[in-house]
């Protein structure tokens, strides 16, 4: 996984809320067998009115998603957060994520940051009215910085030290292989097997 | 004190539990279908890592699967090639897979406990944010990212911090034709699509413990258009009655043993849970959804919603856009609302229970004229259980098309699909714009108001079907 510690760049402010992995990446595009390729897909229906604010020259570049609540609601599909980041996203701001999605985010180095809804009203003025404006987030200091705007956002420790080092999940549990062993010798009989021993 | 439900299968997973980090949960059972496990196996294969464990892995495929034709090769070259990546990956671990063809395949949420591989107190996973279904066994079941599958094929754990927990209480009975799909559109129309956020849902009271199986399966199933990655039912008699005989069910002396174990998973009554609702069962109606989220839902008596009726901004204009999307005007009677075409499947109602009650309500009547009908059942078992009632031949003598297992129009992965601008009444789980089609148009709807509505052409619950026949002197 990529490690994220502090990114500055523009920014698309998306002011929707609900925005469901279906309308981040329709179905067919999950067809595709990699985890690269998808950025053709990302919002693919609302991209096809070339006023949408993707589409505007000035966004071009962007990297700062800043949506309304409920961000990723739906599916599971992880493909939903490679779409974002094949695209160019490096972080998405909103003031409620759906909590298979931000589960994902996380587990690709896609900074998913909880802001209460004040301050991405703020966000929004800003970018809205000038579209060169940059936000700074900073998850070395858990802070969000923009022209007029410093809000302080949670993630806890231990999220956070993954995404600081780019660890892989895996690596790390099978520190504790042991344990599962260990817990695996002691499971019931009666527990279900899906090939019969 | 005590402990709810949730807590205590949480506690009965936990591998390692290690301060400032998240549990470290074992994982009993993960299905695997074709689209969320390709870029997992090549992870493992990158890395030069097997599957822990091959007995507690199964795969289907059902997103991808055509549902005629099937034993064509499949038309669409892309949905070909990401099913014959399952079957290679599935034949290079080892791990067990139902193709199509197979007469286990279908739907992995119908596949699971129809083999009795779902029971009460396991924690289940699959890369399908649906695998909430599970949770109506009393299991731990959960939606979960490609990055974790590829977590639990190559540890059978997962590192998770744990969920709050939320009691919804149904009180009451439910009136004669309402079902669990209507129960559950109320739900998530009164909590909302974020109201479950964060949370394990426990749906019990009086209402919830009449349902059958099945119909707790559509209530649990629908837990993630709450925003809630699991929901829960107390296993009881009801459990036991359905899982017992069943391929992978215990037998023996370990029936015994696991019946002890499950009839202790109740939650304990001094157990306190973060969060509390209360739904009166009794007051509830046939239930539609008329916006573009699940929340967006009504009582088909109701009409649809004036947008400036909303006090918060941002639902305000989620339903302005809803209603400009779906073509419909604030105020007019969900009841005159014509569709294209009707969907009965999914694993929310593609079960044997849910084509029954559609039969008893086409039988000796036509889908009306232009209105499509599709009847996909859930698995091949549903299928053939269905053309052993006779119900199959129900359908077609009704005008309504029958289909092979699978996914099918719920998500329109494969060439089920709704065209741009067409409307439909579906027994699906999502109405989200463009979900069956781009451009398509999605009213969620029980079984029973599907099967009404199908004939009359507009949404419709069984009760209107009759008095239209007294009109018509039938």
């Amino acid at each position: 996984m990529e490690a994220f510690t502090v990114h500055t760049g523009r920014a698309v402010p998306l002011r929707r809320s609900n925005v469901d992995t279906d309308q981040i990446i329709p179905a067919h595009w999950l067809k595709k067998i990699t985890r690269d390729g998808f950025e053709d897909g990302l919002f693919e229906a609302w991209r096809k009115d070339p006023e949408f604010i993707t589409n505007r020259p000035e966004r071009a570049g962007a990297t700062v998603l800043v949506a309304g609540p409920d961000f990723g609601t739906g599916s599971s599909r992880e493909h939903a957060v490679w779409a974002l980041q094949n695209f160019g996203f490096k972080t998405v701001i909103s003031s409620r994520f759906a909590d298979i999605f931000r589960g994902n985010s996380l587990k690709n180095g896609l900074l998913t940051v909880v802001l209460p809804q004040e301050t991405v009203e703020q966000l929004w003025k800003l970018t809205e009215a000038d579209p060169t404006a940059e936000i700074t987030v900073d998850l070395v200091d858990r802070q969000v910085r923009a022209e007029g705007v410093v809000a302080e956002f949670e993630l806890d420790d231990n999220a956070r030290w993954r995404l600081l080092e780019g660890l892989d999940d895996i690596s790390l549990t099978l520190q504790n292989e042991a344990d599962i062993a260990t817990y695996e010798s002691a499971r019931p009989a009666f527990k279900p097997r899906t090939i019969r021993a | 004190m005590g402990r709810t439900l949730a807590e205590k299968v949480w506690d009965d997973h936990v591998v390692r539990r290690a301060e400032g980090e998240p549990d470290l949960l074992f994982i009993d059972l993960h299905l695997l279908h074709e689209v969320t496990s390709p870029q997992a196996f090549e992870g493992l294969r990158q890395a030069g890592r097997k599957v822990r464990r091959l007995d507690l892995t199964i795969a289907t495929e059902d997103h991808n699967t055509p549902t005629i034709d099937i034993d064509k090769p499949i038309a669409d070259p892309v949905s070909r090639a990401q099913l014959e990546t399952l079957r290679k990956n599935c034949a290079e671990f080892g791990v067990r897979l139902h193709p199509l063809g197979d007469v286990e395949q279908g739907v992995v949420h119908v596949v699971g406990p129809q083999l009795g591989l779902t029971q009460p107190g396991t924690t289940v996973v699959c890369g399908d944010s649906h695998t909430s279904t599970h949770g109506a066994f009393g299991a731990l079941a959960f939606g979960i990212g490609t990055s974790q599958v590829e977590h639990v094929l190559a540890t059978q754990t997962l590192p998770l911090a744990r969920p709050k927990t939320m009691a919804i209480t149904v009180t009451g009975e439910l009136a004669d034709g309402v079902t669990a799909k209507d129960l559950i559109l109320a739900i998530i129309a009164k909590i909302g699509t974020g109201g479950g956020q964060g949370y394990i849902l426990e749906y019990r009271g009086e209402a919830v413990e009449r349902l059958s199986m099945e119909a707790r399966m559509t209530i649990c199933n629908m837990s993630i258009e709450a925003g809630a990655r699991a929901g829960m039912i107390a296993p009881d008699q009801t459990t036991f009655d359905y899982l017992q005989g069943r391929d992978h069910a215990p037998v023996g002396e370990d029936w015994d043993a696991a019946v002890a174990y499950w009839k202790t998973l109740r939650t304990d009554d001094d157990a306190v849970f973060d969060a509390e609702v209360v739904i009166d069962g009794a007051a509830l109606s046939p239930f539609v959804t008329w916006g573009t989220n699940p929340g967006q839902g009504a009582p088909l008596s109701a009409n649809v919603p004036d947008p400036a009726s909303y006090e918060d901004a941002s639902e305000r204009l989620a339903a302005e856009k809803a209603l400009e999307y779906m073509g419909l005007t604030a105020g007019q009677p969900l009841r005159d609302i014509k569709v294209d075409t009707v969907f009965v499947g999914s694993c929310t109602n593609g079960r044997i229970e849910d084509l029954r009650a559609v039969a008893g309500i086409i039988e000796g009547r036509k889908v009306a004229d232009g209105v499509r009908m599709l009847v996909v059942p859930g698995s091949v078992r549903v299928a053939l259980q269905a053309v052993e009632e006779g119900l199959d031949t129900v359908f077609k003598e009704a005008g309504a098309e029958w289909r092979h297992a699978g996914c099918s129009m719920c998500l329109g992965m494969n060439p089920d699909q709704l065209a741009p601008g067409e409307r439909s009444a579906s027994t699906s789980n999502r109405n989200f714009e463009g979900r069956q089609g781009k451009g398509g148009r999605t009213h969620l709807v029980s079984p029973q108001v599907a099967a009404a509505t199908a004939v009359l052409g507009h949404l419709a619950s069984p009760a209107d079907l009759s008095a239209a026949d007294a009109t018509a002197g039938v």
